[in-house]
This record gives structure tokens, C-alpha cells and sequence, in this order.
């Protein structure tokens, strides 16, 4: 039971947070005056003479979209240039050279696409400068970037009879400038108080008790750490990610970034339900994500904390005590324990963020197939910032159509019509995560350079690649370790599932915005059916269940189930 | 009458049609318009090669499986198309009905000028050309009555039997074609060619001939083809993650997964469910233009309404008489009487026959000197002169002025018992004789009966209900109560009228109207439902999209309720469809996959005997449960007027949950079946 305590805190926490938060950002994105307007309103007024940018100029969403994706191509080519030149730039005291070609291009495409799928080691591959250049600044930006193609398609389901959808440079402008920059700060405060590095120290080099000589990484670590959360991005400083004491030090560092992960998208929820001025529709959504979110957790901290059932018959002792934390404590910090493992395990898959504080390959098969799921589902269990909710916006759609057929009325979200045009693209959205994790998988389970890149084989190798492309496609960056990422044929299809995972959903996303804002909302009747209420969450739920789980059920049983199935015949992987 | 009958679903002529239709549709070009049906086509096209490659290279171990899934497989594209021919079959039968009325007839044409008719084929008339049609002819076609007053027998397209008046101008000038002249004669205009009139629509909708899909069936279209594309590629990646996992899958049971998987319930009966809504309509009598019509009627929020002939019966009513001044009723009842004599006006009659109840009948003037004053605009009075004795009813104003003229009194409470009238929607009229007032006459608007009910139904079915009405606001409102509309649009000008529907479509609303006079035409074109009556001009009926062949202001209810049965239909079995695809689930994995994984086993939840009879067991649950359904498809999904939540909830149960067991028993059930049988 006081495995679940943390949950429920955890919870409750959010559930306090998120409408404060949500009020905020709402606020900041109507441009209205916020408590930090003083104090920063200059910065925005200033990047908006330097760039060129009126604000009050609005966009339509081609023109909304095509902002978006050149501001994201210059971002990637930025990225590569500083990774390929860092050899000749300064702060680098290691004198790390320039990153091999396939492998910049991989971590430029992961962090311009807020996946920071990491098949690079950081500490051993990129200088101080490179960190706070490339990486840091697309935490920001990536961020940014999906926070403003929300508020977007948010627009464009709550104007009435608009052909704009507002303006991207302004909404990414003070979605950096008033949210991400001064919250990740004050994150970052905190955490160095609680005793996460912050420095750019070389590397130090320690006689261990045991007599042999270590080298140990230094780094701006919790500046990177903070926005690494807040913003979803999940690349950390340092290969261990949160698992690494310099990262993540204490059980109570652990429970903040778990809370900043899931700040911004349980926020957004809440924004979205001001903007549509009914909260109540916020909060339905916010439920189904947090009813998928603590079945997920339930799942996830059960089956590890239950340890390995081939150890229980050897005779070992797996209950939680005072003395030890029990279950399965392979590839797990002793500090975290099962509990604190799996629940981080399970919020880094649900908010698309991908830090780790344990290794999921480690996990036994049940443990290690919730994140797997939570990814899968779309990431839309409060997801990545901003594209959570756009992609749970799109399940909504999908939940709404068949409901609205049902009881005999044309589809309407808001008051507004759903049509075949929206349903195309809602499709589009949806389809994007199980094409490209299905044939990718596929293809790599069949051909030499994709086994080749596997720890281990049968069932659990195949949940490893399963695990890496639905990270890669739906912007995880989470890894499920076990996989050789750094091969070649790996970095070029996960760069490939990260670059449509990302942009393909954006674009079918802001053309639903696009026709959503020219429609005329009816003021809800007695027939039109409400999606406010609790049966409307229990339907979304279950489209959410449903459309998953018949897409991935094959390649599931395959995977974890089977392997689940075959540990307790006594055979391990 | 013929048409109203339903099409027996048993009826074997039909069943025996719809059976060789369905064989003449598995042609590839015509399987082409439901991609999930055409997949299935494909897949069990490829399931036959195999088998037949089996059965000719001798290799028989697998042949009776592989044979048998084959035939299920063409069993579940010949069942759907068979659901679409019966349901045009029935459509059919109906559009025979409606052809009936239009037997080979001859015309009189009447060539520009001419007055001699020439007599030729209905077939060669053309719109605009002039006709004669006499006592005992059958109308050639939709016309206009140009010249001229008749009697017509209408009961083929109406089934009512009393025959109607239709005369030159006013509203009651339309003439449809395949109706009978009874009495005198008419030239008639003709709207519309051949082979282009509303029944010529009608009856290719219910054929499913010129059917397009409606926007609704669009969309659910597009996400049919979604899913049947995360399917075709959930099997197809099976391939290689069977390969990797050491189980190499025959081609025929990807086959078999995939035909499960994919929506072919819902897939199969799309296009029977559509025809069949067109049916359902037809057997109300109302004949539609398009189905994106019937489909928008499901939609209607605002339903606008004439008040006179179809609110309230059209004449104001006299239903009681007032007294003022010390008179007595039988006083003002006899020169009511006297005043109304001459009043040939529906209005005038209704005294007269008020009058009756307190004795007064036939009149007998004898000698004296009689002279009837006839209504007019100027006057706003009429009456009776005899001898001395002015006998006048009229408008208060101006017999109050006559009877002041003449110095008379007028009695303090009369001008109180006017305004009582007037508040409560009534209407005065006041008698007097010379220079006394003896009253006031109450007349009043007679709502309907049985309305009220019908209002409260389109109210429990969400829609608003706007009278419109030439009267004032008051008179609007005490009707309006009477009657239990939601609101109303008093003095309404077509130009209010019109301004009123702009309004509420830009709120975004869907709305209704009836109508049948030509001034209603560009309201019943600006809306999104115009239901045009059948007794009403040709520009109504062209303006509309549909028309109410029984001319029922109100059918809107059962217009509408066919239009969210559409919708609730194609909802519930789509949801039916996806919601069986986790039992195939846990039929077809288990048995694909023990032979590499026995522990796969635990999977087998329905505990199916062996995995070839797990395999085919789903399959034939897949193809079974299309023809279960065609009756539910034709009939449609039962609809009662009640809040949406409600309705989801119970379709919902209904069709979600329901839709997630049945398989798990109903395979269980086939598995034991196929086992007993030896099948497999």
C-alpha cells in the first residue's frame, strides 16, 4: 500500500497544480498582463522588434504551419553545424571532436522533435558549449514549438467563424519567454538545493574506496535538468539520465521532476477548457488522462514490486520491509526503489518525456510493457508538451463522431461540426504512431543490421526495438536500453519515425485548426450530447483502449505478453 | 394504398432476386465503391489461388481448412452484397409502387396558341409545355394549373380517397402527374421533363441507383478506410514478427485474421442501411430530393411553421357571444344572426351557425324591404338593412364611430370586453342596430387537435418549434400558447420570415420549414429541411427538397426521426463492429501462435478446441453475423425521443458492450459446432 501512497500524492498534487497553471498560460497566450509581465515584458517586446514581428499580424494555419516547420529545419541545421564544429569551438576542456555525421543527425532530428532519444553518450560526445547551444536551446524551442500548435488548434476549435489561428513567432515567444525560461529557473533553483551540479568544471578524476581511479563528469546539470523535465524533452546531461545521483540525488528530486514533467500537459488540459470558456470540458479530458495514468501506474508499480515469481520459488524473500524495498530491483537506484521506479518509468512514458531513473529493459515483461503501452497509445496520457494534448484532442474527435452517429445527430465538439475533412485528418494523426512503429519494427525484426542491434533474443528483443520506435515515432526519447541505437540503421530509421511522428500529427493537427476555426458553433440543445460528463470520459477512455489496443495486440503478445507467459514456465530472456 | 404496406423482409421472390443480385455484384467494379468489402473481395480472390494450388499440386493436408475459409470468406462479400440487394429490392417494390402512378398515359398538348389539342405520349412533354386535361383524364405529368377549376382524384400518390380542389393562382395550384381529373377541366403547365420529376428522384433513392454519399457517410467512410488500413497493416508486420518469433503463418489464416479484423459488419450493411433509410420514408408518404437531405432532417434544431392550416384550422371560429348594455344573448344572437346572413366568409358562416344554438334558423323576411350590406376595407363592417333597422357587425373602432355618429351611447364595458377578446388572441366583432350596441361576437382561432402532442414530441426531440403568423404579437402569443409552440414570428412578412431562418443559421442552427404557397418559395430554398406540401404550389415544391404527399405540416417528426435513426444506425453498428474485434482477437493469436509459443495457450480464454477450429470458427461468426443484422439495418436502430446522454448510454450497452460479448459466445457456440461436424 505505501507503494501507492506516492501515487496518490503525486495525484493529488497535479490535480491542486495543473488548473493554476492552466489559468496561467492562459492568460500569458491571450497576451493579457501576468504577474511576470513586468519583469520580462521587455524581453518579448525585444525579440519581437528584433525578429520583425507584429504581433497583432495573424496567421492562418498554412501559413501557421509552414512557420512551424522552417523554424524547426533552421533549428535542426543549427543544431548539426554546433555538433559538427565543436572541435573548434570553445568550452570544451575534454577536447572532444566533432560527432560522426549519422549520429549529429539523429540527436538534431531528437531534440528539434522533443524526442531526446539519446543514441549518443553525452558526457563522452558533446562540449559544454555543444550542451548549452544544441540541446538546451531545443528543449526551449521544441518545447515552445509544441505548446504553440496546441494553443492553435485550441483557437481553432474555440473561435467562432475566425480564418486565423494565431500568430506561431508569438505564441512560441511567450511560451519561451513567459513560461518555459522563468519556471525552468526557478526548477532549477530548487534542484541544485537539493544538490544537482551546476558547472563548468573538467572532469574529475577521484581514487574510489576501492583503490581504482574514476572519472567523474561535470556539467551545467541542473539547468539542463530542469527544462529537460518541464519542457518533456528528457535528454539528459549524462548517459545514466536520472538515474545518475548528479542528476537526480534524492527520492524528493525524483518526485519534483516527475511533477514538472507532468506540469505543462495536465496545464494545457486546463487552458484548453478556459479558451473553450467551460472548464468542465477541460476537465473531462483531464480525467481520462488520469484514470489511463493511474491504471498505468497500478500496472506498472504492481508487477515490479512483485518482483520475479522464479525467484520467490528459489526461496528469496521479495516482500517490502523495513529493511529492504523489495521486488524487482534489477537495473533500479536503491534510493528510488521498485515503487518511486516504476511510477517514474510510468510518468516518463505517459508525458512523452523520456528521462529515466531505472533501466525499462530491466523491468520484468508485465512492468516493462506499461511504458511500452503508454507510448504506443499515442502520448496522449497528459503526453509531451503541447502535443499531448493535441493528440488527445484528436482522440477526442474520433470519440465524439462515432458518439455523435450513435445518438443520431450530426458530430459536433464544441458546438462545431465534426466533418469528413476533420476526420481525414484526425485519421491522418491517428495513423502516423502505428504505421510507423509497426513496419518499422517489422523491419528491423527480419533484416541482418536490425538484429544485430538487439541484447537479447526472443520475446524480449522484440519488445526492445517495439520500444525503440514507438519512442522514436512518438517522441518519447526514452530508451528501452538493450538495443544498439548507435548503429547506423537504427539511427537512420529512428531519426525517420521521430522526423513524421512529430511533424506529420502537427500538420493533420493544424488543418483540423484550420477548418475548425471557420465554423459557426450551435449553442448545445437538448440533443446535442454533452462532453463534459463522466460518460463522455468513459468513452474516450475507451476509444483511446480500443483503437490501441487492436493495433498493437499482435506485436504485444509477442512480445511482453509471451515473454510474461514463458518466465512463469521457468524460461528467462 | 399499395406503397404503405412494408416489403415483407421474408417475401422469397424478393430473397431470390437479392440472392442473384448479390452474386452480380462481386464484380470487381462495382465492389469498388465499399473499399472494406473490395479488401475481403481481394483476400478471398488470393484464399481461393492458394486453394486451388493446393488441390492441384496434391498437397491435401491443409486443403479442407483452406477450402473451407475460402468459401466463408466469399460467403461474408456475398452476404453484404445480398443486405444491399434486398435492400433494394425493397426499394424497388416501392419505386414499382410509385412508378404505378405514372402508367403510359396520352396527352393533350396544347401548342402556343393554339386551342385544338394534339394527343401525344406523356413521355415527349417538356417543361413549359401547356396541356388539357378534362373530367375522366389522368394528368400527364407535375404541373401548374394554369386556366381553370377541377376536382382531382389524388388518392394514387396519396392514398386519400376524398378528392381535392385544384384552381388556377393561390396556393392550390399544383398538379401531380398520375393523378385523375374527376370533375371539368384544366390546362395544366408542366414543371418538370420526363424522367426528372420529384417522383423520378424519389424513385432513384429507394433503387439506390443515384445514390451519393451523404456527408455523415463520408466521414464514417473515411474512418472504415482508416481502420482497414491499421489492420491491413497489423497483419501484414504479423508476418515478420511471426518469422522472428520462429512461427511461420500461413497465408490463409493472415487472410482469415485480417477479414475479421477489418469493419465488415458495419462495411457490408453501409449501403443497406442508407437505401433502406429512403424506405423508411417513402412508407411515411414523403418523397426526398437528395439523402443529404434526410440526413440534414436529423439535425434540425428550429422548425418554423405557418400558423393558419396547419397550427390552427385556418378560419377564425365564432364561439361565443358577449352581451354589453343590459342586451340579452338571445338579443345580440338574432342580430348576429341577421348581420351574418349574407356573410359568405368562413368567419360569417360560423355566426350563422352559433346563432343556431339559441334557436335561430331560417329566416323569413316577408314584405319587408331587405338590402345586405356587403364587407368592405373601407366600411370594416357588414350587415343587413331591413326597413328601419341597421343592423351592423363589425371591427370595434369603426361601429363604435357609427353608433357616436348617429348619438348613440356606447356602454362603458364594451370597449374592456373588446380588449379581453384581443388579449386572449381572439377576435371582436361588434353588433349593434342603429344607435345601440347589443355586443360583441368572440371569435377564434381553432388550434388543431392533437398538435400539442405533436409539439411536445419535437421538444423532447430537441427541436424548437416558431409559429409564423400574420396576426399581431398578442393574438401570436395566446395561439401560440394554445398551441404549445416554443415561440413565434407575429406580423411576419416573407421578408421577416426569410430574416428569421438567415438568423438562426447563423447561430449556426440547422433549420426546418413547411410550407406551400409561392411566397414561401425562397424560405423553403434558404432552409436547410424545406418541406414543401404536396397540395402546395410548384415554385414550394420545386424550392423544397422534400415533399409531404399527405401535405402533414407536422410529419417533420417522422422525417427527422428517420434521419437520426440513419445516424444512430451507422453509429451503433459501427461501434458493434470495432467492439467484436477483441474476441477474434483472443480466438485467431492464440491459435496462430502456439505451435512457437505453447504458453500462448492461457490466451485461449474461450477454450476453442483446436486452432483450426478457432480460426474458422471466427470466420464464420464474421460472415454469420452480417446476415443476423440485415434486419436491424433495414428496420433501423429504435429511436425514442430522450436526452442524447440517455440514447448514448443505451446504445452504448447496447451495441458496445453487447457488441464485445456476443462474439465470445457466438464463436464459442460455432467452435463446438465445427468440432461436432467433423469440419475441421
Amino acid at each position: 500500500m505505501r507503494s501507492f501512497l506516492e501515487v496518490l500524492l503525486l495525484a493529488a498534487l497535479i490535480i491542486i497544480i495543473s488548473p493554476m497553471l492552466g489559468g496561467y498560460i492562459y492568460l500569458v497566450h491571450r497576451g493579457e498582463k501576468v504577474f511576470l509581465t513586468p519583469v520580462l515584458g521587455w524581453l518579448e517586446r525585444l525579440i519581437y522588434r528584433l525578429g520583425g514581428i507584429s504581433p497583432q499580424k495573424e496567421m492562418r494555419w498554412g501559413t501557421y504551419a509552414g512557420a512551424v516547420l522552417v523554424f524547426n529545419l533552421t533549428g535542426l541545421v543549427v543544431f548539426y553545424l554546433v555538433e559538427r564544429l565543436q572541435g573548434v569551438l570553445p568550452l570544451n576542456p575534454q577536447h572532444l571532436p566533432a560527432m560522426h555525421p549519422l549520429l549529429a543527425l539523429n540527436t538534431a532530428v531528437s531534440f528539434v522533435t522533443n524526442t531526446n532519444w539519446q543514441a549518443y553518450s553525452p558526457e563522452q560526445t558533446m562540449s559544454y558549449l555543444t550542451e548549452m547551444l544544441a540541446p538546451t536551446v531545443q528543449n526551449f524551442l521544441s518545447a515552445a514549438s509544441g505548446l504553440a500548435v496546441a494553443i492553435a488548434l485550441i483557437r481553432g476549435l474555440t473561435r467562432r467563424e475566425a480564418g486565423t489561428v494565431g500568430n506561431f513567432w508569438v505564441d512560441l515567444v511567450r511560451s519561451v519567454v513567459y513560461i518555459l525560461l522563468p519556471f525552468s529557473l526557478a526548477l532549477a533553483v530548487l534542484l541544485v538545493s537539493q544538490g544537482v551540479i551546476q558547472n563548468f568544471s573538467p572532469y574529475l578524476t577521484v581514487h574510489t574506496l576501492e583503490g581504482v581511479r574514476q572519472t567523474l563528469a561535470m556539467g551545467p546539470a541542473a539547468s539542463q535538468e530542469a527544462i529537460k523535465e518541464f519542457g518533456t524533452n528528457g535528454g539528459g546531461i549524462f548517459n545514466a539520465n536520472s538515474a545518475h545521483p548528479f542528476e537526480n540525488p534524492t527520492p524528493l528530486t525524483n518526485f519534483i521532476e516527475m511533477l514538472a514533467m507532468l506540469a505543462i500537459p495536465a496545464a494545457l488540459v486546463h487552458t484548453f477548457g478556459r479558451m473553450a470558456r467551460n472548464t468542465r470540458q477541460g476537465w473531462a479530458v483531464f480525467f481520462a488522462m488520469l484514470i489511463l495514468f493511474l491504471a498505468g501506474a497500478a500496472g506498472a508499480i504492481t508487477a515490479e514490486q512483485a518482483g520475479n515469481p522464479l525467484f520467490t520459488r528459489l526461496g528469496v524473500n521479495q516482500t517490502a520491509s523495513g529493511l529492504q524495498a523489495g521486488g524487482n530491483m534489477e537495473g533500479k537506484e536503491v534510493r528510488f526503489g521498485p515503487a518511486g521506479s516504476a511510477l517514474f518509468a510510468e510518468t516518463t512514458s505517459a508525458a512523452a518525456c523520456g528521462a529515466v531513473d531505472s533501466m525499462h529493459d530491466s523491468f520484468t515483461p508485465l512492468g516493462g510493457m506499461v511504458p511500452l503501452l503508454n507510448i504506443a497509445l499515442g502520448e496522449v496520457i497528459f503526453g509531451g508538451v503541447g502535443a499531448g494534448l493535441y493528440g488527445m484532442l484528436t482522440f477526442v474527435l474520433l470519440a465524439v463522431f462515432i458518439a455523435g452517429l450513435m445518438v443520431g445527430r450530426t458530430p459536433e465538439y464544441l458546438g462545431k461540426k465534426v466533418e469528413s475533412r476533420e476526420i481525414k485528418m484526425a485519421m491522418l494523426a491517428v495513423l502516423v504512431m502505428p504505421v510507423l512503429i509497426l513496419t518499422l519494427t517489422a523491419l528491423a525484426v527480419v533484416c541482418g543490421p536490425g538484429l544485430a542491434g538487439i541484447a537479447n533474443k526472443g520475446p524480449h528483443g522484440l519488445s526492445e526495438i517495439m520500444y525503440a520506435y514507438a519512442s522514436a515515432a512518438g517522441n518519447n526519447g526514452s530508451a528501452f536500453e538493450g538495443l544498439n541505437a548507435a548503429a547506423p540503421f537504427y539511427l537512420i530509421t529512428t531519426a525517420l519515425a521521430m522526423l513524421l511522428g512529430r511533424f506529420l500529427p502537427i500538420i493533420a493537427v493544424l488543418a483540423i485548426a484550420g477548418s475548425m476555426v471557420e465554423k459557426v458553433p450551435v449553442p448545445p440543445g437538448p440533443g446535442t450530447f454533452p462532453t463534459d460528463g463522466p460518460l463522455f470520459v468513459g468513452l474516450l477512455v475507451g476509444v483511446i483502449l480500443i483503437v490501441g489496443a487492436l493495433t498493437f495486440f499482435p506485436a504485444l503478445v509477442l512480445g511482453p505478453v509471451a515473454e510474461h507467459l514463458l518466465m512463469t514456465g521457468g524460461k528467462l530472456f | 394504398m399499395a406503397r404503405k404496406e412494408t416489403v415483407s423482409f421474408q417475401d422469397p421472390a424478393l430473397a431470390r432476386r437479392a440472392l442473384a443480385d448479390a452474386f452480380r455484384k462481386l464484380n470487381p467494379r462495382w465492389m469498388w465503391h465499399s473499399p472494406v468489402m473490395f479488401v475481403v473481395e481481394v483476400v478471398a480472390a488470393l484464399t481461393t489461388l492458394i486453394f486451388l494450388q493446393h488441390l492441384f499440386s496434391g498437397s491435401f493436408g491443409a486443403l479442407s481448412f483452406d477450402g473451407q475459409i475460402a468459401l466463408w470468406l466469399w460467403f461474408t462479400v456475398l452476404f453484404a452484397n445480398f443486405s444491399e440487394a434486398m435492400a433494394e429490392g425493397r426499394g424497388r417494390a416501392q419505386a414499382a409502387a410509385l412508378r404505378q402512378t405514372r402508367t403510359e398515359t396520352t396527352a393533350k398538348l396544347l401548342p402556343d396558341g393554339q386551342t385544338v389539342p394534339v394527343t401525344v405520349p406523356a413521355t415527349q412533354l417538356r417543361k413549359g409545355d401547356v396541356v388539357l386535361v378534362e373530367a375522366g383524364d389522368v394528368i400527364p405529368g407535375d404541373g401548374e394549373v394554369v386556366e381553370g377549376i377541377a376536382s382531382v382524384d389524388e388518392s394514387s400518390i396519396t392514398g386519400e380517397s376524398a378528392p381535392v380542389i385544384r384552381e388556377s393562382g393561390g396556393d392550390r395550384s399544383a398538379v401531380t402527374g398520375g393523378t385523375r381529373v374527376l370533375s371539368d377541366s384544366i390546362k395544366v403547365r408542366i414543371t418538370a421533363d420526363p424522367g426528372n420529376t420529384f417522383l423520378d428522384h424519389m424513385i432513384r433513392l429507394v433503387e439506390g441507383a443515384s445514390r451519393q454519399k451523404t456527408p455523415n457517410e463520408l466521414a464514417l467512410f473515411i474512418l472504415l478506410a482508416g481502420l482497414t488500413i491499421i489492420f491491413l497493416l497489423v497483419v501484414m508486420t504479423l508476418e515478420p514478427l511471426g518469422l522472428y518469433s520462429g512461427t511461420t503463418v500461413s497465408p490463409v489464416t493472415m487472410a482469415a485474421l485480417l477479414v475479421c479484423l477489418i469493419p465488415t459488419t458495419i462495411g457490408g450493411l453501409l449501403p443497406a442501411i442508407g437505401i433502406a433509410g429512403m424506405n423508411r420514408l417513402v412508407q411515411h408518404n414523403v418523397l426526398a430530393k437528395s439523402g443529404r437531405a434526410v440526413e440534414a432532417a436529423g439535425d434540425v434544431d428550429v422548425l418554423l411553421l405557418d400558423k393558419t392550416g396547419t397550427i390552427t384550422m385556418g378560419n377564425r371560429v365564432a364561439t361565443a357571444f358577449i352581451p354589453v348594455g343590459g342586451a340579452s344573448e338571445e338579443e345580440l344572437a338574432g342580430r348576429a344572426q341577421l348581420a351574418s346572413l349574407s356573410d359568405e366568409t368562413p368567419e360569417g358562416r360560423s355566426v350563422v351557425v352559433l346563432a343556431k344554438k339559441y334557436g335561430f334558423r331560417e329566416r323569413d323576411f316577408g314584405s319587408e324591404e331587405v338590402r345586405f350590406i356587403p364587407f368592405s376595407a373601407n366600411t370594416r363592417m357588414s350587415g343587413i338593412d331591413l326597413g328601419e333597422r341597421q343592423i351592423r357587425k363589425g371591427a370595434a373602432g369603426a361601429i363604435i364611430r357609427m353608433v357616436q355618429e348617429q348619438g348613440g351611447e356606447v356602454p362603458a364595458e364594451l370597449v374592456q370586453k373588446v380588449r379581453e377578446i384581443a388579449d386572449a388572441g381572439g377576435t371582436p366583432l361588434v353588433v349593434a342596430e342603429n344607435k345601440s350596441v347589443y355586443g360583441v361576437i368572440y371569435l377564434k382561432d381553432v388550434v388543431k387537435g392533437g398538435i400539442t402532442e405533436r409539439f411536445a414530441r419535437m421538444r423532447a426531440m430537441g427541436i424548437k418549434t416558431v409559429m409564423i403568423t400574420g396576426d399581431n404579437p398578442l393574438t401570436a402569443r395566446a395561439i401560440a400558447r394554445e398551441a404549445g409552440v416554443d415561440d413565434f414570428l407575429a406580423e411576419a412578412t416573407p421578408e421577416a420570415k426569410m430574416e428569421r431562418i438567415k438568423n438562426e443559421q447563423s447561430e449556426g442552427k440547422m433549420v426546418a420549414m413547411t410550407g406551400d404557397g409561392t411566397n414561401d418559395a425562397p424560405a423553403l430554398a434558404q432552409a436547410d429541411v424545406g418541406v414543401a406540401m404536396n397540395s402546395g404550389t410548384a415554385a414550394a415544391k420545386e424550392a423544397g427538397n422534400m415533399v409531404d404527399l399527405d401535405s402533414n405540416p407536422t410529419k417533420l417528426i417522422e422525417i427527422v426521426e428517420v434521419g437520426k435513426q440513419l445516424l444512430m444506425t451507422r453509429g451503433s453498428l459501427t461501434t458493434f463492429s470495432i467492439a467484436n474485434d477483441v474476441a477474434k482477437y483472443f480466438a485467431i493469436l492464440p491459435a496462430m501462435f502456439t505451435i512457437s509459443f505453447p504458453q500462448l495457450q492461457a490466451l485461449n480464454i474461450m477454450g476453442l478446441s483446436t486452432p483450426q477450429s478457432a480460426i474458422l470458427s471466427a470466420v464464420i461468426f464474421n460472415a454469420l453475423i452480417i446476415i443476423a443484422l440485415i434486419p436491424l439495418a433495414l428496420k433501423g436502430v429504435g429511436y425514442r425521443p430522450a436526452g442524447a446522454a440517455g440514447i448514448l448510454r443505451r446504445n452504448l450497452f447496447l451495441y458496445g458492450l453487447g457488441g464485445l460479448l456476443v462474439p465470445f459466445i457466438g464463436i464459442k457456440l460455432l467452435d463446438r459446432l465445427v468440432v461436432w461436424l467433423h469440419l475441421v
